[in-house]
C-alpha cells in the first residue's frame, strides 16, 4: 500500500496568517493615522480661520468671573483661568469624596434592609432601589434642586431645624415614658413565666414589645438627641446654614486629642489582633476605641473649660450672617448623587451577601457564634470579595456623574472649566483634553488602589 | 388469653377516639404569628417597623391626595390650576400635561408633518416587538429590519427634503442591483465562489436554484417593500425638509437611544473582538479606545463632540447640531457594550473555538457562525442593562442644548402659560413615569430572558 505523505508545503503568501496579521495591522494603523492627521490639520485650519490661538497660554490670563463655592481663594478681579481649574477640581473632589462615603453607608443599609426578615423594611428598600435605579440621574438632580430646594422660603423666613419645633420635653412625660419602657421590658422578659400557653405568651410578648418600642422611640427622641444635633440649623433657598464652631484658647488641644485618639486606636487594634493570634485572648477593641476617640476628647473639652463656641447664623437685612453656608447646588448634587449611587451599591451588597453560601452561616452557628459575630467574621469578609470590584466601579461612576453638576450650576470642574472657561477662551481642544485627562487620572488612580485592596481581600487558593 | 383490644380493655383510661384537632398556637401560625415573625421579632426590628410604617403613613396618603384627589384634570391655561381661582386646594396639574402632550412627544416638529414621526414610531414599535417577542417568526429578518431598515427609513422620513429623497432613490437602485446579482448567483452558483467557501458551495449547489441564498432573498424583498412604501409616500404626499433644530421631545429621546443601540452593538462587537485579538496593534488600539471612553464622563464626551467635532472636519462638512451628540452617545455606548460582549466571549469554552477551527472555518466564519451567536445570547441581560443606562443617559444631551424629552418638560416649566406652584411637581412626576416605565419594562424583560436561559441550563 503506497502511503501518501501530505507535504505541508509553502502556503501562498496570501493565506499566511502571520503575513495577513501584519497587513491588517498596517492597514488599521494607516487608517487611524490618516484620521488623526486629517483631524489635526483640519483643526489647525479651522482654528486659524476662527482666529483662536492654540496652546496653553490662556492658563495665566485673568479669569474675570466669580465662583460662589470655593475652597481656595478666588475672585473675579485677581484670579486666572488656571486657578479656576483648581477651584473646579477641588469642588469635584469634595462632592465626590463626601458622596462616596455617604452612598456607601446608605447603600449598605438599603442592601442589608432588602434582605431583612422585616417585611415592611425589605419592601420599602425594594421600592427605593427600583425607583431610584430606573430614573435618570439628571431628572433626580432637577427634582432635588428645582422642586425641593428652590421652593424653600427666603432667608427671612428660614426653616429652623431646631428640634423640628417640638421644644424641650417635659420632665413628667420623660419620666412616664421611662416607667412605661421599664415595665414593658420586665413584661417581655418574664412572659414565659406569666403565661400558660404558647398563644398567651406570644400575645404578651407582642404587646409588651410594641409598648417597649413606642416608649423607647419617644423617649429617645424626647431626651434631646435631636436637640443636640440640630440646634442652630437654618434652611432656606440660599442653602443650609450650620453653626460655625470657634475654638477658644486650648481648643486645639481637643482636636489633637481626637487625632491622637484615632491613631492610638489603630495601633491598639493592630496590637490586639497580634495578641489574639498569639495567645487567643480577645480585647474589647470597640469600647477602647470609643473611649479614645469620643470620651477622651470630651473629657479634655470639659477640663479645658469648654473652649468651643458656636457662631450661629442670624438674620441680617435680607440675608443671613454668620455660620457656615452650604450652597443649595452642593446639597442638591450631593443628595442626588448619594441616593442614586446608593441604589446601585445596595444591589451590589445584596448580591455579595447572597453569594455567601448558607452553609457558611450554619457552620458558624454550629461553632456557637451568635448572629453578630457570624455576620462580622464569616459572612461580610466573604461577601466583600464579591462586593469590592463592582463597588469600585460605582465609586468611579459617582465621580464621573458629579459632572452633571453643570446642569444645576454647582461649580465643579466641568461647570467652571469646560463650561465657563471654554466659553470665554474658545480653546475647545485644550480645555476638553485637560478635563478628560483629569477624569482619566482619577479613574486610573482609583482603580489602581482598589485593585491593591481587592488583591489583599481575594481568596488565596492553592 | 391475649385478645385484649381497645374495645374490651378493662382499663378506662385508654382513649378510644382521637381528639379534635386544635388550632395551632397563635404564636406559631396565623396572621399574628406572621406579624410577630416578620415585623416585631425583636426590639430593633420593632423600632424599624414602626419607623417604616410612620414613613409610609406620612407620605403615601399625601401623595395620593396631591396626585389624584386634589389634582386638576382639565383646563386650557394656568387659571385652571390656581387655588384662589378655582377655590379649592390644588394638587397636581394634569391639565398642563394634557395640553402640552403633543409638544412632549414631537417637540417643535411642524404639526402637518407629524404623521411622519408617527410612521417612524410605528416602525420602531414593530422592530422592538419583532426582536423582543420570543416566538416571533423570521428573527433574522427582524434584526435586519431593526438595525438597517429602521435607521435608513427614519432618516429619510424624519429629515425629508431633496437630499433624503436622492438618498432614497440611490438606495432603491442599489437594492435592485443586488436583486439582479442575487438572481444571477442563484442560477450560476459557481460565481459565488469568492465569498462562499467550497464546502458551503457544495451544500448550496445540491439545492434547487430558488432555495439557494434564501436569506438575502428575504432581506432584499423587505428592503424593496420598505423603500418602495417610503418612495410612494414621498411622491404622493411629499416629504419637505424638517431641520433637526425643530425635532424634540420623546422623538429625540427615542432617536438617540435607537442610534445608540444600533451603532454601539456592532461597534462594540468589533471592539470586543479587537481587544481579544492576538494582533498587538489592533489590541492596543481597542484597549486605548475602550479604557479612554470608560474613564471619562459622558458629559465631557458630549462637550467634545459638540465643540471639537466641527473643528476636526473641513468647514463645509460641519456636522449637524443633532448629529454631534448622536456620534458622542454612540461611541460612548460602544465602549461599554464592548466590555459586556467581551464578558460573553470570555465565557465561551475553548472547545467551541477548537471545534470551529477543526471544521476548517476561518476567523470571521468562526466568529459569525459559532462564537458570537452563543456569546451574545449569554450577555443579553448585560446588553439590556447597558441599554437601560444609555436610555437614562440620553437626558444628558439636554446640557448641550438638544431638545430631548426632559428638556421639553423643563422648557414648559418656565412658560408663563402654565406657571403655577404645582406645575413643576406635575412635570417631574410625568417625566419620572415615562422614564420609569421604559427602564423598568426593559429590566423586567432582561430578568425574564435570564430566567428563560437559566431554565435551559438547569439539569
Amino acid at each position: 500500500m503506497p502511503t501518501e505523505t501530505v507535504q505541508p508545503g509553502k502556503a501562498s503568501l496570501l493565506y499566511d496568517p502571520k503575513i495577513r496579521g501584519y497587513v491588517y495591522q498596517a492597514a488599521l494603523l494607516a487608517v487611524v493615522g490618516f484620521l488623526l492627521y486629517s483631524a489635526a490639520s483640519n483643526a489647525i485650519t479651522n482654528l486659524r480661520a476662527q482666529k483662536i490661538a492654540s496652546g496653553f497660554g490662556f492658563w495665566h490670563n485673568a479669569a474675570g468671573f466669580d465662583v460662589n463655592q470655593k475652597l481656595i481663594p478666588f475672585s473675579a478681579s485677581g484670579s486666572t483661568y488656571g486657578e479656576a481649574f483648581y477651584v473646579g477640581l477641588l469642588n469635584t473632589l469634595l462632592v465626590a469624596s463626601i458622596g462616596i462615603v455617604l452612598s456607601t453607608f446608605l447603600g449598605f443599609f438599603v442592601g442589608v434592609a432588602r434582605l431583612s426578615s422585616n417585611w415592611v423594611l425589605s419592601k420599602l428598600a425594594m421600592i427605593y432601589v427600583e425607583v431610584i435605579r430606573n430614573l435618570p440621574l439628571l431628572l433626580q438632580l432637577f427634582f432635588w434642586y428645582n422642586a425641593v430646594l428652590k421652593p424653600l422660603p427666603n432667608p427671612r423666613q428660614s426653616i429652623d431645624l431646631h428640634f423640628f419645633g417640638l421644644g424641650w420635653p417635659s420632665p413628667l412625660l420623660t419620666g412616664l415614658m421611662a416607667i412605661a419602657a421599664g415595665l414593658a421590658w420586665l413584661l417581655y422578659k418574664s412572659s414565659d413565666r406569666l403565661a400558660n400557653s404558647d398563644r398567651d405568651r406570644g400575645l404578651v410578648k407582642l404587646v409588651s414589645g410594641v409598648v417597649l418600642t413606642v416608649a423607647t422611640v419617644i423617649w429617645l427622641v424626647y431626651s434631646g438627641i435631636l436637640h443636640v444635633v440640630s440646634s442652630g440649623f437654618l434652611l432656606n433657598n440660599r442653602g443650609l446654614y450650620l453653626p460655625d464652631p470657634q475654638l477658644g484658647p486650648g481648643g486645639s488641644l481637643i482636636v489633637w486629642t481626637f487625632l491622637i485618639g484615632i491613631v492610638a486606636s489603630i495601633i491598639f487594634r493592630v496590637w490586639a489582633r497580634k495578641q489574639q493570634e498569639a495567645t487567643g485572648k480577645q480585647y474589647p477593641v470597640g469600647w477602647i476605641a470609643l473611649g479614645l476617640i469620643v470620651v477622651l476628647p470630651f473629657f479634655v473639652y470639659l477640663v479645658t473649660g469648654r473652649p468651643v463656641s458656636f457662631i450661629y447664623p442670624e438674620i441680617a437685612g435680607f440675608n443671613l450672617r454668620g455660620g457656615i453656608q452650604i450652597f443649595p447646588e452642593f446639597v442638591a448634587l450631593l443628595l442626588g448623587l448619594t441616593t442614586y449611587t446608593a441604589g446601585f451599591i445596595a444591589e451590589v451588597v445584596r448580591a455579595g451577601i447572597l453569594a455567601v453560601s448558607k452553609g457558611q452561616t450554619e457552620a458558624a452557628n454550629a461553632l456557637g457564634l451568635r448572629a453578630g459575630p457570624t455576620l462580622k467574621l464569616v459572612v461580610i469578609p466573604q461577601a466583600m470579595r464579591v462586593i469590592i470590584p463592582p463597588l469600585t466601579s460605582n465609586y468611579l461612576n459617582l465621580t464621573k456623574n458629579s459632572s452633571l453638576a453643570v446642569a444645576i450650576g454647582y461649580p465643579d470642574l466641568v461647570q467652571v472649566f469646560t463650561g465657563t472657561v471654554l466659553n470665554q477662551t474658545g480653546q475647545a481642544v485644550e480645555v476638553v483634553a485637560i478635563t478628560m485627562a483629569v477624569y482619566l487620572t482619577i479613574s486610573l488612580v482609583t482603580s489602581f488602589f482598589m485593585n491593591i485592596y481587592n488583591k489583599r481581600m481575594a481568596l488565596v487558593e492553592r | 388469653m391475649t385478645d385484649a383490644t381497645l374495645e374490651n380493655s378493662p382499663y378506662a383510661f385508654v382513649r378510644k377516639e382521637t381528639l379534635p384537632q386544635e388550632t395551632a398556637p397563635l404564636s406559631v401560625a396565623g396572621p399574628l404569628a406572621w406579624v410577630r415573625a416578620n415585623l416585631f421579632s425583636g426590639p430593633v426590628n420593632s423600632i424599624l417597623t414602626l419607623l417604616c410604617v410612620y414613613i409610609v403613613v406620612t407620605t403615601v396618603p399625601e401623595m395620593v391626595r396631591f396626585y389624584f384627589i386634589d389634582a386638576v384634570w382639565s383646563g386650557t391655561n394656568r387659571d385652571a390650576c390656581l387655588a384662589d381661582k378655582i377655590g379649592r386646594p390644588v394638587g397636581a396639574c394634569w391639565a398642563y400635561i394634557a395640553d402640552r402632550f403633543q409638544y412632549f412627544i414631537y417637540g417643535s416638529y411642524p404639526v402637518p408633518q407629524r404623521w411622519r414621526v408617527n410612521i417612524v414610531f410605528a416602525m420602531f414599535a414593530l422592530g422592538v416587538v419583532w426582536l423582543l417577542w420570543e416566538r416571533a417568526p423570521l428573527k433574522k429578518v427582524g434584526l435586519f429590519f431593526f438595525f438597517v431598515m429602521l435607521p435608513i427609513g427614519a432618516y429619510v422620513l424624519l429629515l425629508g427634503g431633496p437630499n433624503a429623497e436622492g438618498f432614497l432613490r440611490w438606495l432603491i437602485i442599489l437594492t435592485l442591483v443586488l436583486m439582479v446579482v442575487y438572481l444571477v448567483l442563484s442560477f450560476v452558483p459557481a460565481l459565488a465562489r469568492f465569498w462562499i467557501g467550497p464546502a458551503f458551495l457544495a451544500v448550496e449547489e445540491a439545492q434547487p436554484p430558488w432555495k439557494r441564498f434564501y436569506r438575502p432573498k428575504r432581506l432584499i424583498l423587505l428592503s424593496l417593500v420598505v423603500f418602495g412604501l417610503i418612495a410612494i409616500l414621498a411622491d404622493t404626499i411629499g416629504l419637505p425638509r424638517v431641520d433637526t433644530g425643530l425635532w424634540g421631545g420623546m422623538t429625540v429621546t427615542f432617536l438617540i437611544a435607537a442610534v445608540g443601540i444600533v451603532f454601539s452593538l456592532p461597534l462594540g462587537v468589533i471592539l470586543a473582538l479587537g481587544r481579544r485579538s492576538r494582533l498587538p496593534i489592533i489590541q492596543l488600539l481597542s484597549v486605548i479606545f475602550i479604557e479612554f471612553v470608560r474613564g471619562v464622563p459622558l458629559i465631557t464626551v458630549l462637550f467634545m463632540a459638540n465643540t471639537m467635532l466641527p473643528l476636526f472636519v473641513p468647514q463645509e462638512y460641519s456636522p449637524d447640531r443633532l448629529l454631534r451628540p448622536l456620534v458622542g452617545v454612540a461611541l460612548f455606548a460602544a465602549a461599554y457594550m464592548a466590555e459586556v460582549i467581551r464578558g460573553g466571549l470570555q465565557a465561551m469554552p475553548k472547545g467551541q473555538y477548537e471545534g470551529a477551527m477543526s471544521l476548517g472555518l476561518g476567523y470571521w466564519q468562526m466568529m459569525r457562525l459559532i462564537i458570537l451567536p452563543q456569546a451574545l445570547r449569554i450577555v443579553i441581560p448585560g446588553i439590556v442593562n447597558t441599554f437601560i443606562g444609555l436610555f437614562k443617559d440620553t437626558t444628558l444631551v439636554t446640557i448641550v442644548g438638544i431638545f430631548d424629552f426632559l428638556r421639553t418638560i423643563e422648557a414648559t416649566l418656565v412658560d408663563p402659560t402654565w406657571a403655577t406652584p404645582t406645575t413643576r411637581a406635575t412635570g417631574y412626576a410625568f417625566a419620572a413615569m415615562f422614564y420609569f416605565l421604559c427602564c423598568w419594562g426593559m429590566s423586567r424583560y432582561s430578568i425574564s430572558v435570564e430566567k428563560r436561559m437559566a431554565a435551559g441550563q438547569k439539569r
